[in-house]
């Protein structure tokens, strides 16, 4: 278990003082200017050294990718571009960092700007969260204040500007180039890459775009040293990282953790166990929404990390929201209620994603009821292939995954309940003569 | 020209370069790839995901070719060259799985439907789809829209492949046009239901690979494969448009683009695609004359015998009309001249100078405005004077270019920077020549209704003067279809057509758009019953331009041959053969029996117009700047529905006509 000492969020449950002054009392915004004067490559080989991999899902490591951004303008200039639009269903770590300790945000904003050349920072923020966004724009307005950002950031001759965007509530908004056009004024649907945003991005210039927790983690990196960080984790896995648990455990929490922690040591010592014990755990999604599910007992001796998941389970860490589903739940039902929510959110834009989501949907919906054949499951199966991979961006892979995890670990269930529906459907005609 | 990059597809090594896209690099090699959204003219969106090829040794899944360049392809481990792959087992079944996506939502209805036989959808599902549905769930229907009178939609057939939205936003410069909603809700619509506004809107027509979009006028008329193709040239405009006219018997059932990318790209007007239904109506038939004030149907003989009499031992002019081919007007001078009379082409007034090609057609591509850093359009209105060239300076100017006009203000669908509306602006640039940096590309586009006041030649002479002084290239934008043509074998008289009423008798060859005072006999030879025929004494019956065959030079000075597609109705026959007929009885030889002895003598004077769709240099004489007149500059196209008598005689067109005053007067009421 991770000991309070080696926690970067220190107010994640918003206990103690959220302001500047708080924030300061726990060692944020500690002599900034010192980390920048060390100069950007000292901070991106620190952050390639600390083995830091994007805490937005796909897992890219965050070093690497800052050091695609121009050396040298080419008179363009660079940009960063947090992704704050958090609205993958079971995801909700970004939202206490913002709420309640979002100076950690704000000065890896300029740390992480400063580091990729960008004088200008822009914060996307979902439309739903409200109180987030006032909470966020509060601290800005302090480190502003404070002159800690804005001409001369810290006095360290950087001029650091940082914008909060409020978005418009769609979840596409979160795919980074969709963010970019929505921030750009545009209808939010996404870009072909390449051209990648490190070459083209936010107005056509290189830009980055970055979760939150991954920025929100830089400075506690560059101040306790990328070997600190690498302490914890497996190998190609390392550091700390929030984990939202959400379902049937006995008490739901987003909690720090160190990676590579056991899922039973997750679940018994931060959440109270599973509800109803061990014995009733059915199925757990472990990275928020659009990672395939795992069935209970494959679950229990899970590794957390990036590589155990994708790699021995099939499924994937994400944003290590985990959402956990006691044998009360009737699993095809609620992967409908997934399939519902992506052919909602999709943006339209390409074929395979607009009329497959739908498709699935309705499939499932069908599964659901048990009004279906059987020969449809691998039906179904197919269209998921269809659709994933063939799409602009990976909102079609997000609404194929839960659905092939479904048939991949609960087929036998759809069967029955097709095999059931058949038998119901005989009987009442039978009775009806 | 960068470094070109080898790349093989399907293993053939080709180099290409490497800003080219992997769908153009597949069709250097000849392998078509199937795709929708697609189209080279416009932007790239690559969200129809029919393209997908596979990229080997890149990410494992398909990528989709009309986004990718070659560029950002990746060499394989020890640098040899990307290799992609068309016909794998993973693209085959990527098309299939798009295709099968594409067609779980569309209607199906192939047999009601007008793009049948001519649809993207049919052709690549049977080439690239299987053969079997598996989708048992309801279809989506979408509400059809409201788009004016020419593009009928079914928006339930729809793709969102948003070529559309593309167009009309790109290239005609509206925004009436867009996509709404998300998912498989999202649907293509008219902003608050308007009608497009834009006279080229007609392309969306062509460029909808479904039956989404489809001709209204044309709507369940015929069907592809009854039609007969003929590749023709365009009168409506001086552009010379490249069309097909598509005939079922001898009606002219639609009128479609061709590409050429020197003139038109693969965009006409709606004036050119859709004025057929006026070669229907108002059409002269029979010869007539006019006996006791009345017009009476005559035969043939009598009315070339009463033509000749007329004619012979008076002082004639002809006049030569604006859709009237090179062919015909040479034939007219022809005949003319050797019974003392003469021709005049600039029935406007224009004051082009005879003799001098470099001033009545310059010295300008259309092309070169494709390169052209700095466009200046002097009187000139392109929107309404050449839809099509408009595009295209709208296409240049969205890519960087800056456009200056002179003349009153108009909407041309892209900003300008106005100059001024009258002659002291003109002269004012012209005594400050340009202020353009040497290695600049400029082209001066001078319209040719700036020429038709009193002082024409003079401002003229200022345009050519700039042009000169600062090295520029220079494009007169002619209305008429025929003009440059008439021009260039002479068909004008120093004194143009202010003597006119000097003239006994006027051989009125098609020209509509001049109102002859009473007073000379007039012979009208034509297609239509319009303002020409009724002032007429004898009206010749003759073919419009999809009946005969002939040249028309367009406004950068292009000949090209013009196809017959079909028999003039009744009576009415070819012009050339009118005035030979006519010679005959005259008793006056002329050095042609056959259309093809025509084009000899035709040829063997003027040999330039040998070469057809070429461009021959002429040299550059500035004509003299004298001194300009007053008062703003006008431009010459009223109604841009109805500027000659084909047009006039079309119902749509003047639905169109009724349709832009409508608007324009609304607008004033909501202001």
């Amino acid at each position: 278990m991770l000991s309070d000492t080696d926690r970067i969020f220190t107010n994640i449950y918003g206990m103690h003082d959220r302001t500047l002054r708080g924030a300061l009392a726990r060692g944020h915004w500690d002599d900034t200017k010192s980390i920048l004067v060390k100069g950007r490559d000292w901070i991106v080989e620190q952050m390639k050294a600390s083995g830091l991999r994007g805490r937005g899902g796909a897992g890219f490591p965050t070093g690497l990718k800052w050091s695609f951004m121009p050396k040298e303008s080419d008179g363009r200039p660079s940009y960063l571009v947090v992704n704050a639009d958090e609205s993958e269903p079971g995801t909700c770590k970004d939202r206490e960092i913002m709420r309640h300790d979002p100076h950690t945000l704000i000065e890896g904003c300029l740390i992480a700007s400063f580091a990729m050349g960008a004088n200008c920072c822009y914060i996307y923020i979902r439309g739903e969260y409200i109180r987030e966004k006032e909470m966020l724009q509060l601290a800005i307005d302090e480190a502003y204040e404070a002159g800690f950002v804005g001409k001369n950031a810290c006095n360290s001759d950087w001029d650091f500007d940082i914008f909060l965007h409020h978005g418009a509530g769609a979840y596409i908004c979160g795919e980074e180039t969709a963010l970019l056009e929505s921030l750009e004024g545009k209808k939010g649907m996404p870009r072909m890459k390449p051209p990648f945003p490190a070459g083209s991005g936010l107005y056509g210039c290189p830009t980055t775009v970055n979760n939150v927790e991954s920025i929100a983690v830089v400075p506690t990196i560059l101040r306790r040293g990328p070997d600190w960080f690498s302490g914890f984790g497996r190998s190609n896995n390392f550091g700390t990282k929030l984990f939202a648990i959400s379902g049937h455990v006995n008490n739901p929490c987003v909690v720090e953790e160190a990676m590579s922690i056991s899922f039973e040591e997750l679940i018994d010592k931060h959440c109270g166990g599973i509800r109803g014990g061990w014995k009733n755990l059915k199925a757990v999604i472990p990275g928020g929404s659009s990672v395939p599910c795992v069935r209970g007992e494959d679950m229990k001796d899970a590794i957390m990390d990036f590589d155990y998941l994708r790699n021995d389970l099939g499924s994937g860490l994400g944003t290590a929201a985990v959402i956990v589903m006691d044998s009360s739940v009737d699993i095809i039902k609620a992967i409908w209620r997934l399939s519902k929510f992506y052919k909602h959110e999709s943006c339209g834009q390409c074929t395979p994603c607009r009329e497959g989501t739908g498709w699935m949907m309705r499939v499932m919906e069908r599964l659901v009821s048990g009004d279906a054949d059987k020969e449809e499951i691998d039906m179904l199966f197919d269209v998921t292939k269809q659709v994933e991979g063939h799409t602009i961006c990976a909102l079609g892979d997000a609404a194929a995954w839960p659905i092939q995890g479904l048939i991949r670990n609960f087929r036998e269930e759809i069967e029955e309940r097709i095999i059931n529906r058949k038998m119901t459907n005989v009987n009442k005609a039978l009775a009806a003569e | 020209m960068t470094e070109l990059k080898k790349i093989i597809i399907d293993d053939q090594e080709i180099e290409v370069d490497p800003a080219m896209t992997l769908i153009q690099a597949c069709e250097l090699v000849g392998i078509e790839v199937p795709r929708f959204c697609y189209h080279e003219r416009l932007s790239i969106a690559g969200n129809c995901r029919m393209c997908l090829v596979e990229v080997v040794g890149g990410p494992p899944k398909p990528t989709a070719s009309c986004a990718m360049q070659v560029r950002d392809l990746r060499p394989g481990p020890d640098g040899q060259p990307p290799v992609v792959r068309t016909n794998s087992k993973m693209v085959k079944k990527a098309r299939e799985g798009v295709m099968e996506f594409l067609l779980i939502n569309h209607p199906l209805d192939c047999p009601i439907c007008d793009q049948g036989g001519e649809c993207d959808l049919q052709d690549q599902a049977m080439a690239f789809g299987v053969d079997f549905s598996r989708f048992k769930e309801a279809k989506r229907a979408v509400d059809d829209l409201d788009l004016g009178p020419l593009v009928s939609t079914n928006m339930t057939r729809c793709i969102s492949c948003t070529r559309c939205v593309r167009f009309t936003s790109e290239v005609a410069g509206i925004n009436q046009m867009g996509q709404t909603g998300r998912g498989e809700d999202a649907e293509i619509t008219n902003y608050l239901n308007e009608t497009l506004n834009s006279n080229l809107q007609g392309n969306i027509i062509d460029l909808c690979p479904v039956g989404a979009l489809t001709s209204k006028p044309y709507a369940f008329t015929a069907r592809p494969w009854e039609l007969s193709n003929t590749e023709t040239i365009d009168v409506m405009d001086a552009l010379g448009s490249n069309i097909r006219v598509d005939t079922k018997g001898r009606e002219v059932m639609r009128i479609l683009p061709r590409n050429h990318d020197g003139i038109n790209e693969e965009w006409i007007s709606d004036k050119t695609r859709f004025v057929w239904d006026g070669l229907r109506r108002q059409r002269l038939d029979k010869p007539y004359l006019r006996k006791d004030g009345k017009l009476v149907a005559v035969s043939w003989a009598e009315a070339l015998k009463f033509a000749s009499e007329s004619i012979s031992g008076k002082n004639v002019m002809g006049l030569v009309g604006n859709l009237t081919s090179t062919e015909t007007a040479y034939a007219l001078k022809k005949l003319l001249t050797s019974v003392g009379g003469f021709v005049e082409c600039r029935t406007d007034g224009a004051k082009l100078p005879i003799d001098n090609r470099s001033g009545y057609v310059g010295n300008a591509k259309i092309d070169d405005l494709d390169l052209a850093d700095e466009i200046f359009l002097i009187g000139s209105n392109p929107r309404d004077e050449a839809p099509v060239l408009n595009a295209r300076i709208r296409k240049v100017w969205s890519e960087g270019a800056n456009v200056y006009l002179l003349g009153p203000k108009v909407d041309l669908t892209y900003d300008y920077l106005h100059l001024g509306s009258d002659r002291s602006a003109l002269k004012k640039l012209v005594t400050s020549t340009l202020k353009v940096g040497e290695e600049k590309n400029v082209v001066v586009i001078l319209g040719v209704g700036a020429l038709t006041g009193k002082d024409g030649s003079a401002v003229l002479g200022h345009v050519m003067k700039l042009a000169s002084a600062s090295n520029c290239k220079f494009l007169l934008l002619h209305n008429a279809a025929s003009r440059v043509g008439a021009m260039d074998i002479g068909a004008a008289t120093p004194n143009g057509i202010s003597d006119l009423m000097s003239y006994e008798v006027i051989f009125n060859l098609g020209s509509d758009e001049l109102e002859i005072p009473a007073g000379p006999f007039v012979i009208y030879q034509g297609s239509h019953g319009d303002m020409g025929a009724h002032r007429a004494d004898i009206i010749l019956p003759a073919a419009a331009y999809t009946e005969e065959s002939g040249i028309f030079v367009n406004t950068e000075g292009r000949p090209q041959l013009a196809n017959r597609s079909g028999f003039a109705p009744g009576d009415a026959r070819e012009n050339w053969a009118i005035l030979r007929a006519l010679a005959q009885n005259l008793d006056v030889t002329l050095n042609f029996d056959t259309l093809a002895q025509l084009r000899e003598g035709l040829f063997s004077e003027h040999p330039h117009l040998r070469n057809i769709d070429s461009l021959s240099e002429s040299d550059w004489c500035p004509e003299l700047s004298g001194d300009l007149g007053k008062g703003d500059f006008i431009y010459p196209i009223k109604d841009f529905y109805l500027t000659n008598p084909i047009a006039r005689a079309s119902v749509l067109m003047s639905e169109l006509s009724a349709q832009v005053k409508a608007r324009n007067s609304n607008r004033i009421a909501a202001e």
